[in-house]
């Protein structure tokens, strides 16, 4: 019995371990490695003396990183808001029409998928070149249809550019939730709608109170990703205004702020390992944080048939 | 079906709605067509043809471009690195994944919550934010430029969710099959390897899709990790490209369509396990 059990012990080790290691190595230990160095002075590649919360202090209160850091985040709710209130409720409603099987709902569901599969860097640079003040595709359509005063350096103007970017986040991203509330509704039982209809309920009224309700979990899921999406934007930035965010770091992000204090950038231009391994803290705390109020929030609101 | 739209009995102010909603998505089919149709048109195009009419056909049909970027240009190297980059790391994913998540779901011990934990933690924590760890872990392991530095990055990132998915399905499976295997003289290896796996086929489609795009996307990691341009995986060459011939639009958007055309390829082969194996994360 004994040796069973051992050998039964054996052989979970046999089948977990090996996954359990690079996961412990490549991702649970660079998480305490980022507390561990977040609470230390360095200089360069070397670890000084212990600095407590003082790297915390200088990116709140410090100029120029307490600047940048409410800058960036500011730009990263930005992010959020603005992909919940545009992709995300278009995706809704887009999933809501696809499941009501109009004209064409395959073909809408499969071209709407496309983009998705596209690497950021890819549609990065290639919105990059069509919106291009001078022969870029965007501002020559707008000019050959007459309307020419609209034409901008869209990248070029602090106000309007990270919502231009986040316009091709969205054009590239949404597709996806498109196709998870499609999914999602696809799943509501239809004797659920059918008693609804027959108990005379308009259908602004079913979509509210019957179907909305019960796709809380897609709802959910979609919230928490554009969330962690939103607070790692990256890529996006420095394929399209670069690492720095420009036009004066109007579109900066903390994932582009973080790169540039890691590997250097930020003002002196040296890599600041005790101030990056904190914005990284402060990355992952977010992240956990916002993730679990918005589990929270909507597990309260979870209906069960 | 009682709920497809019906239009002789349909209100005329909801049918406007429907209406709009219907020429919204049209608009959007739009939105994404045409700019992929104008990268590829004007990749056989001159950056002078580009410049005078952007939304012009290309003239003369010539793959010069393609050799240009595809030999010059360097991207056939670029290409090949990412297919061995991704394929080696989708190879530790599904087997190192499945036999963990085979380790969680068949069998009971008390740990097996805590190591289910432990797994499902690294969905949630977002790895770009561990950078400088990750960066001093990759030098003191000497792997700094080398695909190895990626492909185990690629697969911490990818084991995971595999593990989340996997267990999921595999935990429906009957005992009795197991039971039956055993009788039969199995061991556990060949349990997984001959009952188990076979079954999970489907789901392993699944995560296989919904681990590759992403790996086969990745540009963060290569940014940090590879600094030799004969290693760099296809986005980071993208970005290496760009930067050094952002004045050609004629070689870039030919670049753009190189780096965008296998998944397109691959898409309109299986357009639908493309789009249950991306959403599989978000519907359980």
């Amino acid at each position: 019995m004994n040796q069973r059990s051992l050998s039964r012990n054996a052989w979970i080790a046999f089948f977990v371990t090996p996954g359990l290691a690079i996961v412990a190595i490549f991702i649970i230990l660079p998480l305490f490695m980022s507390l561990f160095n977040s609470l230390y002075f360095w200089r360069g590649m070397a670890r000084l003396e212990f600095a407590g919360l003082e790297n915390f202090r200088r990116i709140f209160f410090q100029y120029p990183f307490s600047e940048r850091f409410f800058n960036a985040l500011g730009n990263n709710v930005k992010w959020f808001t603005t992909t919940m209130l545009v992709q995300n409720t278009l995706g809704l409603l887009f999933g809501y029409f696809l499941s009501r099987r109009i004209p064409g709902s395959p073909v809408f569901q499969r071209v709407f998928f496309v983009p998705v599969l596209f690497s950021i860097v890819a549609v990065g640079f290639l919105w990059r070149l069509y919106l291009t003040p001078g022969t870029g595709l965007v501002n020559q359509f707008l000019l050959q249809a007459g309307l020419g005063s609209w034409a901008r350096p869209w990248l070029g103007e602090q106000a309007i550019a990270t919502y231009v970017i986040i316009a091709v986040n969205i054009w590239r991203w949404l597709g996806f939730p498109t196709l998870v509330f499609y999914a999602a509704i696809n799943n509501v039982p239809q004797d659920c709608l059918e008693a609804a209809y027959l108990d005379g309920a308009s259908e602004t009224r079913v979509f509210f109170q019957v179907i909305v309700p019960l796709v809380i979990p897609a709802i959910m899921i979609i919230t928490v990703l554009t969330m962690i999406g939103s607070l790692n934007v990256f890529e996006q930035i420095y394929t399209m205004t670069g690492l720095s965010g420009g036009p004066y770091y109007s579109t900066d992000t903390l994932g582009t702020l973080f790169y540039r204090t890691a590997f250097g950038g930020v003002d002196t231009g040296l890599p600041l390992i005790g101030v990056g391994s904190a914005i990284g803290v402060i990355i992952y705390l977010l992240t956990f944080a916002s993730s679990a109020l918005a589990i929270l929030y909507f597990r309260g609101r979870e209906t069960e048939l | 079906m009682t709920f497809d739209i019906k239009l002789k009995s349909t209100p005329p102010l909801k049918l406007a709605v429907y209406f709009l909603f219907f020429a919204l998505m049209c608009v959007y089919v739009l939105l994404i067509l045409y700019p992929l149709f104008n990268m590829f048109a004007s990749s056989f195009k001159t950056t002078r043809e580009i410049f005078q009419d952007p939304f012009s056909l290309p003239t003369a049909f010539s793959w010069d471009n393609y050799r240009q970027v595809w030999f010059e240009g360097g991207f056939s190297r670029y290409f090949l690195n990412s297919v061995t980059v991704t394929a080696t790391s989708m190879a530790i994913v599904i087997l190192f994944g499945s036999m963990a998540a085979f380790g969680v779901s068949r069998y009971k011990y008390r740990l097996s919550t805590l190591v289910y934990l432990l797994f499902l933690s690294g969905i949630m924590l977002p790895l770009k934010a561990a950078i400088i760890p990750l960066f001093l872990i990759v030098r003191n392991l000497g792997l700094m430029n080398t695909h190895l530095s990626l492909i185990f990055v690629f697969a911490a990132m990818g084991i995971p969710s595999t593990v989340f998915i996997l267990a999921g399905f595999m935990r429906t499976i009957p005992r009795d099959l197991e039971d039956a295997a055993r009788i039969d003289g199995c061991n556990d290896f060949s349990i997984y390897r001959r009952v188990i796996m076979p079954l999970s086929a489907p789901s392993i489609a699944l995560v296989t899709i919904y681990n590759m795009v992403p790996i086969w996307n990745d540009f963060f990691f290569p940014l940090v990790f590879i600094q030799r341009d004969r290693l760099k995986t296809l986005p980071l060459g993208m970005s290496t490209f760009f930067g050094q011939f952002q004045i050609n639009w004629a070689l870039v958007f030919t670049a753009l369509s190189i780096a965008i055309l296998p998944m397109l390829i691959m898409y309109l082969f299986m357009s639908k396990y493309f789009i249950k194996g991306m959403t599989a994360g978000a519907l359980k």
